[in-house]
């Protein structure tokens, strides 16, 4: 339907954009009077967070863009120019290598968050699994910016995932050669990673548009997992959650700038700084932190195609999760058995990021097995059962009550217990 | 439970745990620990100990440079370890870089300090054929290239000795303890007054692979300190911004707690 916006704002020149184009009502609308539960503790700021991350990502990047030269016999050196030679590339690199890491540390945290407050239920599957989709564009992403710098670990990281591939009956081997552009990883494999490093991000900045067009239409999650019931339960989004967010951007921000100005290499394997050398396997291949735990899950099988299926698996599972937890309840706050399993899920998952880390052997194999074990036995059995057996605590009336009356529990003489699914 | 004492109590130690077990030393290592030393640029405030990098230097320039590559460093990187103009210039003009010739040959001309150092091989290829089929890997960023960085190089210049009763060593390799394998290509690089310093430091062989690795470390990371004396600056900024916005928030959310 068309039609002039009737816009309330009183400068004269931003009235006639925002009559002809009403962004900043949007914002407005959005971002300043937004209805934002009055609950939220600090783990509700990293999603702003990761927000944060992208932004300085895409910066720095599109500037070492233009010192970069993606061509093997060049590729190694001209990162090292950019730190020796272009003005700040230090700064740029070590901010944009290391801001990966930062990325999946907030990104993880975002969704550890998610898993123990429940966020990923009705309403808010969709939000979720847009969230997933982020996820896995993120670790395309990540994965083929770490070979761009063509060290022995970027060409024998890029040569071992690839190979995943070729598990696949019929057509793996195919898809392996088409990754490749050839029959190694070569020349066209740097050039094709480079121009899809450079692609997915705004792939990234799109899906995540409907990650938060999605959030704004559910609202938020709250650490009490009750929705809000009117006005009493919520704040306008600025200035209170602008404010919240910043703190926690200033504090990441000191953590981040700490490992790039005195640790820049900390979270580096040494090996990438040996050129890439196709005749010379590393001693170890070890994937990125942020991979471990998958890594940990694809060698838990002896059987390659298994392997893979389940690696796979790990990250397609987190799909149907909102299917799968059929507790009506959302926070594990309210629930005495999740909470329990939730920690035993973060355990096993760190234990598999250990367990990737070290040579499949001896013990790393027993704990590598039980912790793949665990991960799926969590989402595919305990969860769905858990649902139907777990009597969870008796929830808040609502979040105005629980966060400005005596403590967390129901009051006495309240009228009825909020059902958790209830709308507003 | 509030979910701090929750953590307290389940997370907490777990993440111990974990802590433990990722950080337990992988059954691979056989290695003879590296020997740590106190560098001059350890640290959040440290720098280049410039007389040590300059020694260093002579020992890379006398030395290791007759066998080592330097490819991705120039003559004028030694501005950073306090090596005045002048001398660069003197350093740089010593050496002779191939170029092609007005008369469109190849041939050679003195070093400028905007050149890369001078590489002792034309290619790869020269140089394992005149070192026994080994390739002396590029020094510019072995400090980044290398567990233990600057310990390594001192540790593996000081590591050779006769191999333990029972271990036989290839044909052309040493037994160094610290090096993976033990079996390394090089034989023992340095020797006691294998230099004569000018600074009429002794050259003890202890002595020559600390100046080293301090001047290869300044080669691998010419930027470290600009980028700690920036990062410092920084970090103090964010804990005062951190602390302003802190107590904007505790203002703005004052009337609705």
């Amino acid at each position: 339907m068309a039609g002039l916006h009737k816009s309330d704002i009183k400068n004269p020149v931003l009235n006639w954009i925002d009559t002809r184009l009403p962004v900043l009502t949007m914002v407005q609308k959005e971002y300043g009077v937004f209805p934002t539960p009055r609950n939220f503790n600090y783990l509700w700021n990293f999603g702003a967070l990761a927000m944060v991350v992208l932004m300085i990502m895409i910066a720095t990047g599109v500037l070492l863009a233009m010192h970069y030269t993606p061509e093997k016999t060049m590729a190694f050196d001209s990162v090292e120019a950019i730190m020796r030679d272009v003005n700040y590339g230090w700064l740029l690199r070590y901010a944009h290598a290391n801001g990966g890491s930062m990325f999946f540390i907030v990104v993880y945290v975002h969704i550890f968050r998610g898993l123990y407050y429940g966020s990923y239920k009705s309403p808010r599957e969709l939000l979720w699994i847009l969230g997933v989709v982020i996820m896995l564009l993120m670790m395309a992403t990540a994965f083929m910016g770490y070979v761009l710098p063509w060290g022995q670990m970027s060409f024998w990281g890029a040569t071992v995932i690839t190979n995943l591939f070729s598990a696949f009956p019929l057509v793996g081997e195919h898809i392996v050669t088409w990754l490749w552009g050839g029959f190694s990883v070569d020349n066209p494999t740097l050039n094709r990673f480079f121009a899809l490093h450079y692609l997915l991000p705004f792939v990234l900045i799109a899906v995540i548009f409907l990650h938060v067009a999605a959030l704004h239409i559910t609202g938020s999650n709250n650490p009490l997992g009750i929705e809000p019931k009117g006005p009493q339960d919520t704040l306008p989004f600025h200035p209170y959650y602008t404010m919240k967010d910043s703190v926690g951007i200033c504090v990441f921000m000191i953590i981040y700038a700490l490992v790039v100005f005195f640790a820049p290499n900390l979270f580096g394997e040494p090996d990438n700084y040996i050129p890439a050398n196709p005749l010379a396997t590393p001693a170890e291949i070890v994937p990125e932190w942020y991979f471990l735990p998958f890594y940990a899950i694809l060698r838990a099988v002896p059987n390659k195609l298994g392997g893979v299926l389940l690696m796979f698996g790990a990250i397609l599972v987190l799909f149907v999760l909102p299917w799968l937890d059929t507790s009506p309840v959302r926070s594990a706050k309210f629930r005495p058995l999740y909470r329990i399993f939730f920690w035993l899920q973060l355990l096993s998952c760190l234990v598999l990021g250990a367990v990737g880390a070290h040579r499949p052997e001896g013990i790393w194999v027993v704990l590598g097995r039980v912790g793949t074990a665990w991960y799926f036995l969590h989402f595919l059995v305990i969860l769905p059962v858990l649902g139907k057996i777990e009597r969870p605590l008796p929830l808040p009336e609502s979040i105005s009550r629980a966060v400005l009356g005596h403590g967390g529990g129901p009051l006495p003489g309240g009228v009825a217990t909020a059902k958790p699914m209830e709308k507003i | 439970m509030r979910p701090a004492r929750l953590f307290a109590l389940v997370g907490a130690p777990l993440l111990g745990l974990v802590t433990g077990l990722a950080l337990a030393a992988p059954a691979q290592a056989q290695e003879a620990e590296l020997v740590k030393h106190d560098w001059s640029f350890s640290g959040p405030f440290g720098t280049f100990d410039r007389a040590a990098a300059q020694r260093g230097f002579q020992v890379y320039n006398e030395v290791c440079a007759n066998c080592h590559s330097m490819k991705l460093g120039y003559y004028r990187n030694l501005e950073g370890i306090g090596i005045p103009e002048e001398a660069i210039k003197a350093i740089a003009a010593a050496k002779s870089v191939p170029t092609i010739g007005d008369d469109g040959q190849p041939t050679e001309r003195p070093a400028l300090p905007a050149d890369h150092f001078r590489s002792p091989y034309p290619n790869d290829k020269a140089a394992r054929a005149a070192l026994n089929g080994a390739l002396p890997p590029d020094l510019t960023v072995i400090e980044k290239a290398r567990k233990g960085g600057a310990d390594y190089i001192w540790s593996i210049i000081n590591g050779y000795g006769e191999p333990p009763a029972g271990v036989k060593i290839g044909d052309g390799l040493y037994y160094n303890k610290y090096f993976p394998g033990h079996q390394i290509a090089m034989p023992q690089p340095l020797q006691a007054d294998q230099v004569t310093y000018a600074d009429g430091t002794k050259a003890t062989i202890e002595q020559e692979a600390y100046d080293v690795a301090t001047f290869l470390t300044y080669m691998a990371n010419p930027e470290m300190e600009q980028r700690k004396r920036i990062g410092v600056k920084v970090v103090l900024f964010l804990v005062l911004l951190t602390g302003f916005t802190y107590a904007v928030k505790r203002k703005v959310w004052a009337d609705v707690h």
